[in-house]
C-alpha cells in the first residue's frame, strides 16, 4: 500500500468525500432510466466495501466473500417467500445470519494462512453454493428462487417498476455502511487491523489480540456483504444461485483492485466502472468481456498496482 | 537462593527441532532492576532464547517464569500484558504508519483502548501525548509524522525501542539493539538504556562488546545452545574458556 | 450382495480412473507451488490447452492419438515456459494477492479464448478404435478406455516418481522445495530449475487435460469450473509433494466417484465439508511441511 501515513486528524471529512454521494443522488435525476443498474451499482459498492475491510484492512486474501452475500441473498429471500416481507427487519435479519456464519467460518479460516487460508475461504462458499443447489424444495435450486414480494419501506415507500424506491433504498443503507465503516477505519480498532496487515508478528508482540480483531472484522464484513445480498434480493425479487459462485467472489475482487485495495474509496470507484463497462461490453458477447477483464487485470498487477486511486496518488506525488 | 525477586526465571528450557536441539536445558535468572548482558558467537541461541521466552517459540520442555509466575502455557500477547517488552534483531516495524502511529498503537494496546471501534484514533488525546513524550526521549520527535520506512536504519533501531517502551514492561529484551546502527549514534542507545528506571530489568543481546561492557552488570555467555559461563563482566572477561569461545572469531 | 460387490468395484475402478487424471493434472500444480511459492489458480488452463490442442489435432488434422498427446505435451509446456519468464517470474516475490489477481485474469482471458475460437460447447472426444468398447478382466467387463487410464495413468506416475528420485534434476527439485536458500547457496540454478519444472508440470497437467477429457469434459469453463478439485487435490496432499497429491487424488476420486452413484442428492458437499475438516487438522495437507 503505498498511501501516505495517516496523521491523527484524518478522520475529519474531506471535502471529495462528499463527491460520491453528489454523484449517487445526482444520478437519480439525470439518468432516471438507468435507476435499475444504478441500484445494482450501488448494491455492489456495498458488496466491495465489505471485501475492503477484510481484504484492504486486515490483509485477509478470501476467495469466497461471495458466500455471505449469497446467504444473505437467501435469508432475505427464503423469509419473504414465506411471509415475512417487511423490508428493514429483513436486512437485520440477513445480516444476523451473515455475521454468525462469518464468526463461526472465521473462526475456523482465521487459523490458518497462506494457500490453507484461501482454500478454505473458497472451499466454504463452494459448500454454501452446492447446498442451495441441492436443496432446491428451500432455495430453488438452480432454478433460483421466485415468488418473493416486499412490503414498502417503512410502510411508506412501494417499491415502484421504474426502481426508483430500490434506489433510494440501497442508497440510503449504502449511505449508513459507508459511515459505519468509515468510523471503523479511523478507530484505535481500525489502526490495529493495519498495524496486523502490517506487520503481524509485531502485533503479537505489544500484546495484540490478533485472532481476535481478525475474527470481529471478519463477521462485521460478512454482515454488511449479507444486506448487500439482502439487498439484491428485496429490489430484484429473486435469488439466483450466482449470489453464490466464485464468479462474483472474483467479479468483487476484481471491482475493489480497480479502484483501490485499503482506502475505503476503491469500492465506490471500481465498483461503478466495472458494472458500467460491463453493461455496455457485455451485452454484445460476454465472452469478450471475460477477455477484456482478465486482460485488464492481468495489467493492473503488473503495471498499476494500487488501483485507480494508486495512479492518483502517483499523479498527486508527481504534480508536487 | 534468595536474593532479589526475580523478574525473569527459566528452568531447563529446552527447544529441540527433531534431532536438531537449539536450547539445552537453560537455568537463567533475571533479578529485577537487572542490566544484565547475553552474549556468544552467531547460531549460538541467543535470539532462540528470546523467542521461547516472548512465546513466539514453544518450548520442547522446561517453564518460563515472570516475576514467579508460570507463563509457560500463555501466548505471546498475553505475557505482553504480564509485562515482557521486546525490539527484534530485523527491524519489525509498521512500514506504511508514521513514527507517531507506531509508538501510538503499542500505547494504546498497553491502555486497552486498541479494541475501541466506535471513536476516532486520535481522540484519546493522553494517549497521544504519552507517545509524543516517548518520541521527545528517543529524538524522534521531530520525525513524528514521517512514515517509518522512509526513516534511516538508525532511526528505526530507535522506533524500535520507543515501541518496547511503550509498553511500560517490566522485562525488556533488546535483541542486538545497535546492530547495523552507524557507531555515531549507538551513544544515543546507551544513554536511552542507561536512563531506564531501576523497575525495568534488561536483557541486551549484543555483539558490540563496548556496549556490553558499559551497560552490563552481568553477562551470561551462550554457546551452542547452552550457557556456557555467566558472572560479572570482570569475570568473564578475564575467563580462558570466553577467551577460546571468541578467539578465531572477528573482534567486535 | 453381488450386487453390491459390483457396485463398489464399479466405484474403485471408475474412481481409480478418476484419480489418475486428477493426479496428473495435478501434481504440477502441487510442485511448482511447493517449489515456487507461487499460488498459481490458471493451472487448470494449460489442462484446458492440452484437452483443446489434442482433440483438435486429432478430429481436425487426423493424427492419431498418441502422437496428438505427445503434442499436446509438448506445446502447452513451451507455451508455458514463455508465460512463466514473462509474466509469472516477476511475480514471484510478490503478494499472494498479486498473484492470485494476476492468475484469475488469465483464467478469464483463457476461459474468453477457448470460447471465441472453439464455442461454447464441449469438444466431443472420438477415441481411437483400439481403446473403444469393453474388456475382460477376472470375468467382469470395464470399459477399455478407462482400464487404459488407470494403466497408462499409472506408467506415467512410476516413471516420474523414478525420474524424481533417480535423476539428478530430480534431486535439485526436492532440495529447493526443501529449502530454496539453501539449494541456491549450493549453486542451484534455482531460476532454470523453476523454468523446467514449471514446463513439466504444465506438460503433464496437458497430458491430464487430455487424456480425461472423456471424463472431465473440455469446454471453455474448463479451468474454473474444475480449480477448486485440483486446489483442494494439492491443499489435501499437500504443497511440494509428490505422492501427497497421489492420495489424496485417490480419496478424492473415489470418494467423488461414490458420492456420486451412492448419494447425488448431496453432490460434491460431503467432499467439500472432509476437505474442511482435514484442513483444519492438518493445514499443511497430509504429506505438507508443517509451517
Amino acid at each position: 500500500m503505498t498511501a501516505p501515513p495517516p496523521s491523527p486528524a484524518a478522520h475529519r471529512l474531506r471535502l471529495y468525500e462528499i463527491l460520491p454521494w453528489l454523484c449517487a443522488g445526482g444520478a437519480f435525476f439525470v439518468f432516471p432510466d438507468y435507476l435499475a443498474l444504478g441500484g445494482q451499482i450501488l448494491i455492489m459498492v456495498l458488496f466491495a466495501l465489505s471485501l475492503d475491510l477484510v481484504l484492504g484492512y486486515a490483509g485477509i486474501v478470501t476467495l469466497g466473500h461471495a458466500a455471505f452475500f449469497g446467504a444473505g441473498a437467501y435469508v432475505a429471500g427464503i423469509l419473504a417467500a414465506h411471509g415475512w416481507t417487511e423490508p428493514l427487519t429483513l436486512l437485520l435479519a440477513a445480516g444476523a445470519v451473515a455475521c454468525l456464519l462469518g464468526l463461526v467460518t472465521g473462526a475456523i479460516v482465521l487459523r490458518t494462512s497462506g494457500l490453507s487460508l484461501l482454500m478454505v475461504t473458497l472451499v466454504v462458499s463452494e459448500l454454501l453454493q452446492e447446498a442451495a443447489n441441492k436443496l432446491g424444495w428451500l432455495t430453488g435450486g438452480a432454478d433460483g428462487l421466485q415468488g418473493i414480494t416486499i412490503a414498502p419501506v417503512l410502510g411508506l415507500f412501494r417499491f415502484d417498476l421504474f426502481g426508483r424506491t430500490a434506489y433510494l433504498y440501497c442508497l440510503v443503507i449504502l449511505f449508513l455502511a459507508w459511515a459505519l465503516a468509515r468510523l471503523i477505519v479511523h478507530s484505535p480498532f481500525g489502526r490495529s487491523l493495519i498495524g496486523i496487515r502490517e506487520n503481524v508478528t509485531r502485533m503479537h508482540a505489544i500484546g495484540s489480540p490478533v485472532f481476535r480483531r481478525r475474527l470481529r472484522i471478519y463477521a462485521i464484513s460478512a454482515a454488511l456483504a449479507g444486506i448487500a445480498g439482502a439487498l439484491l434480493t428485496q429490489t430484484t425479487q429473486f435469488v439466483a444461485l450466482q449470489v453464490l459462485s466464485f464468479e462474483l467472489s472474483g467479479s468483487v475482487l476484481v471491482m475493489l483492485i480497480l479502484g483501490g485495495v485499503g482506502r475505503l474509496y476503491g469500492a465506490f470507484i471500481g465498483a461503478p466502472l466495472y458494472m458500467i463497462a460491463q453493461d455496455q461490453l457485455a451485452r454484445d458477447d460476454p465472452a469478450h468481456w471475460l477477455f477484456w477483464i482478465g486482460l485488464l487485470l492481468v495489467v493492473v498487477v503488473m503495471f498499476a498496482r494500487g488501483g485507480v486511486l494508486g495512479i492518483v496518488d502517483r499523479l498527486r506525488g508527481a504534480l508536487r | 537462593m534468595n536474593a532479589a525477586p526475580l523478574a525473569l526465571e527459566t528452568r531447563g528450557l529446552s527447544k529441540s527441532f527433531g534431532a536438531l536441539t537449539v536450547a539445552h536445558a537453560i537455568d537463567f535468572r533475571l533479578p529485577v532492576g537487572a542490566r544484565h548482558a547475553l552474549i556468544g558467537p552467531n547460531g549460538a541461541g541467543k535470539t532462540t532464547f528470546i523467542n521461547l521466552v516472548t512465546g513466539r517459540l514453544t518450548p520442547s520442555a522446561g517453564q518460563i517464569l515472570l516475576a514467579g509466575a508460570d507463563v509457560t502455557a500463555l501466548s505471546p500477547e498475553k505475557r505482553v500484558k504480564r509485562g515482557i517488552g521486546r525490539t527484534f534483531q530485523i527491524t519489525a516495524l509498521f512500514p506504511g504508519l508514521s513514527v507517531l502511529e507506531n509508538v501510538l498503537l503499542a500505547v494504546s494496546e498497553r491502555h486497552g483502548a486498541a479494541g475501541d471501534m466506535l471513536r476516532f484514533a486520535g481522540s484519546r488525546r493522553d494517549l497521544v501525548e504519552e507517545s509524543e513524550v516517548l518520541l521527545e526521549r528517543l529524538g524522534l520527535a521531530d520525525h513524528a509524522g514521517r512514515a517509518v520506512r522512509e526513516l534511516p536504519y538508525g532511526r528505526q533501531r530507535l522506533v524500535e525501542i520507543a515501541i518496547a517502551l511503550g509498553l511500560e514492561p517490566k522485562v525488556l529484551l533488546l535483541d542486538e539493539p545497535a546492530a547495523g546502527v552507524p557507531s555515531a549514534e549507538t551513544g544515543l542507545i546507551l544513554d536511552i538504556v542507561e536512563g531506564l528506571g531501576r523497575d525495568i530489568a534488561v536483557l541486551i543481546i549484543e555483539h558490540d562488546m563496548d556496549l556490553v561492557f558499559r551497560l552490563a552488570e552481568r553477562i551470561t555467555v551462550m554457546v551452542q545452545g547452552a550457557i556456557l559461563v555467566e558472572g560479572t563482566p570482570e569475570e568473564i572477561a578475564a575467563d580462558p574458556r570466553v577467551r577460546a569461545v571468541y578467539l578465531g572469531t572477528e573482534a567486535s | 450382495m453381488d450386487a453390491a460387490l459390483s457396485a463398489l468395484v464399479s466405484i474403485a475402478f471408475h474412481g481409480l480412473a478418476y484419480a489418475m487424471v486428477l493426479y496428473l493434472i495435478s501434481v504440477g500444480l502441487s510442485v511448482t507451488m511447493g517449489l515456487m511459492g507461487f499460488v498459481n489458480l490458471a493451472h487448470g488452463v494449460f489442462a484446458m490447452a492440452g484437452g483443446y490442442v489434442a482433440i483438435s489435432l486429432m478430429n481436425r488434422a487426423g493424427i492419431p492419438f498418441f502422437l496428438a498427446l505427445a503434442l499436446a505435451f509438448a506445446v502447452v509446456a513451451l507455451a508455458s515456459m514463455a508465460l512463466e519468464r514473462t509474466l509469472y517470474a516477476r511475480l514471484y516475490g510478490a503478494t499472494e494477492l498479486d498473484q492470485v489477481l494476476l492468475t484469475i485474469g488469465l483464467v478469464f482471458m483463457a476461459g474468453a479464448a477457448a470460447k471465441f475460437f472453439w464455442g461454447p460447447l464441449p469438444l466431443p472426444v472420438r477415441l481411437p478404435d483400439y481403446l473403444r468398447g469393453q474388456i475382460d478382466i477376472a470375468g467382469r467387463a470395464f470399459p477399455a478406455y478407462r482400464s487404459f487410464l488407470i494403466v497408462g495413468g499409472a506408467a506415467v506416475v512410476t516413471a516420474l516418481w523414478l525420474g524424481l528420485e533417480r535423476t539428478r534434476f530430480g534431486a535439485q527439485i526436492r532440495a529447493t522445495v526443501d529449502n530454496r536458500r539453501m539449494a541456491q547457496s549450493l549453486g542451484i540454478n534455482t531460476a532454470l530449475l523453476f523454468t523446467c519444472a514449471f514446463a513439466v508440470g504444465s506438460g503433464l497437467a496437458a497430458l491430464g487435460g487430455a487424456l480425461g477429457a472423456d471424463i472431465l469434459a473440455i469446454d471453455p469453463t474448463y479451468a474454473q469450473e474444475h480449480l477448486i478439485f485440483f486446489l483442494i487435490v494439492v491443499a489435501v496432499g499437500g504443497l511440494g509433494s509428490i505422492r501427497g497429491p497421489f492420495v489424496a487424488a485417490l480419496l478424492l476420486g473415489i470418494a467423488d466417484t461414490a458420492c456420486k452413484y451412492l448419494i447425488p442428492e448431496f453432490g460434491a458437499f460431503f467432499i467439500y465439508a472432509a476437505t474442511l475438516g482435514l484442513l483444519l487438522w492438518r493445514p499443511q495437507g497430509l504429506f505438507g511441511h508443517a509451517a
